[in-house]
């Protein structure tokens, strides 16, 4: 210690003069539990006004959209905790994978509706309009979903912003997509998967450009 | 610019420039002897959590050869190493909640100094970029080296001046006491009502504030 310059100790002195008692951080899971816990208020508000008939007729009839509902249900878990998990020093950039296959079921099985040549009962396919949409209910879901994470983040130290936000970017649209799912009147088509992706894509981007800006204050 | 104290703890700004040798990393520790330290240093930081400044600069101490091999290891040359170390403290500091004592204590700084070693190779490329520049700039203009030097000194006095003058009113009062006037910290603690560890740590911020202004660093 002694070999050490001098201006080290000195700081050393002058941080330990003004050290107070501070509240510990709590665990990633806890916090991207409470993320959920809203997001499962909104569902149940969902489910309250329209019901589950609409989305169970449908998952019943073509099975791969309910694939694709438990894919974006399982994607925004993942990516939350994730998220919360990289605003810890020391927590494996490694962990940021962990979306990806849920990511994969979403896609893949959303996918799927474009390739199949029948409707789900009780739906009609996509109108020119609807897309629209969709669009506009998972970015309008995906703002406030996003902008709590980042205030629950405030006290946290993301060491790697710009993914960080990412991650709060497919956490936020995967969420909404699922909260979409509820209250989803019309079959997968063509059409409506690109609008998915393309609110999918602009939330990340969004998220990227500007919480990666937000989170880097530390 | 480059934020040091004295070994009076006094500061001139020269001291501001000086950058001390670096010292060797991390030597070869057998696995248990390393989990042991680490398991040491974890109890120093969560106790350092609850207000414990004796542990606070303990663990802090035992930290700087871990911050060192983290810089180095990220290819710091030698002669920045410090500074780092510097700002790994600081922030440190400001992110000491974020530790978990369930988890490993020497993964935690790692990740922090290996951060802000990036951070410091980053800012290193961009002024030695300015600095190039700013010698062919010179070579071009060699026949009024003289009155050019002289009056590129009064153009830094002037913006260091306008630069000391927007910085908030304590950091500004440690810099004109301990920097300008040149007072000894005990002259300066009396001089202004503040303790010497207030002065310190104010020092350091202006200094920090004082080289992203001028270094352009975010």
């Amino acid at each position: 210690m002694s070999s050490e310059p001098r201006n080290h100790h000195n700081l050393i002195d002058a941080l330990g003069a003004e050290l107070v008692p501070v509240r510990r951080l709590p665990p990633p899971w806890r916090r991207a539990a409470g993320w959920l816990l809203v997001v499962a208020a909104i569902a149940a508000l969902l489910f309250a006004h329209y019901g589950t008939g609409g989305m169970l007729r449908r998952w019943e009839g073509t099975p791969d959209l309910a694939w694709a509902g438990v894919g974006a249900v399982l994607t925004a878990i993942s990516a939350a905790w994730v998220a919360f998990a990289l605003g810890v020093p020391g927590r494996s950039v490694r962990w940021a994978w962990l979306p990806l296959p849920p990511a994969l079921l979403w896609i893949g099985a959303s996918g799927l509706g474009c390739l199949r040549d029948w409707i789900a009962p009780g739906t009609v396919v996509a109108g020119p309009h609807q897309p629209i949409g969709c669009l506009q209910f998972i970015i309008a879901f995906s703002v406030p979903l996003s902008a709590l994470m980042i205030w629950l983040l405030r006290r946290a130290c993301p060491l790697r912003p710009v993914l960080t936000a990412v991650l709060i970017g497919l956490a936020s649209a995967a969420a909404s997509a699922s909260l979409l799912e509820i209250c989803h009147e019309f079959d997968a088509a063509a059409s409506d998967l690109l609008m998915h992706a393309l609110a999918v894509v602009l939330v990340i981007g969004a998220n990227a450009a500007m919480g990666g800006r937000l989170l880097q204050s530390r | 610019m480059h934020a040091s104290l004295t070994a009076d703890g006094g500061l001139g700004l020269d001291g501001v420039f000086r950058r001390p040798d670096s010292r060797v990393a991390l030597s070869a520790t057998p696995a248990s002897a390393q989990q042991e330290a680490d398991q040491r240093r974890a109890a120093w930081m969560a106790a350092a959590q609850a207000g414990d400044r004796r542990a606070y600069e303990r663990v802090l101490a035992d930290s700087l050869a871990l911050i060192r091999a983290a810089a180095r290891r990220q290819g710091v040359p030698i002669d920045n190493v410090d500074d780092v170390v510097q700002e790994t403290l600081l922030t440190v500091h400001r992110v000491r909640h974020t530790y978990d004592p369930a988890r490993s204590y020497d993964a935690w700084i790692t990740a922090i100094a290996s951060r802000r070693a990036i951070d410091a190779l980053r800012s290193h490329g961009r002024r030695d970029r300015r600095e190039v520049h700013d010698e062919q700039v010179l070579d071009m203009q060699s026949d009024h080296a003289d009155a050019t030097l002289d009056t590129e000194r009064e153009q830094e006095a002037r913006r260091l001046r306008a630069a000391i003058a927007t910085l908030p009113p304590g950091q500004r009062e440690a810099v004109e006491q301990l920097a300008l006037r040149e007072r000894s910290l005990a002259e300066a603690a009396e001089h202004t009502g503040r303790n010497a560890g207030a002065l310190k740590v104010n020092l350091h911020r202006a200094l920090k504030a004082l080289r992203n202004r001028f270094h352009g660093e975010p």
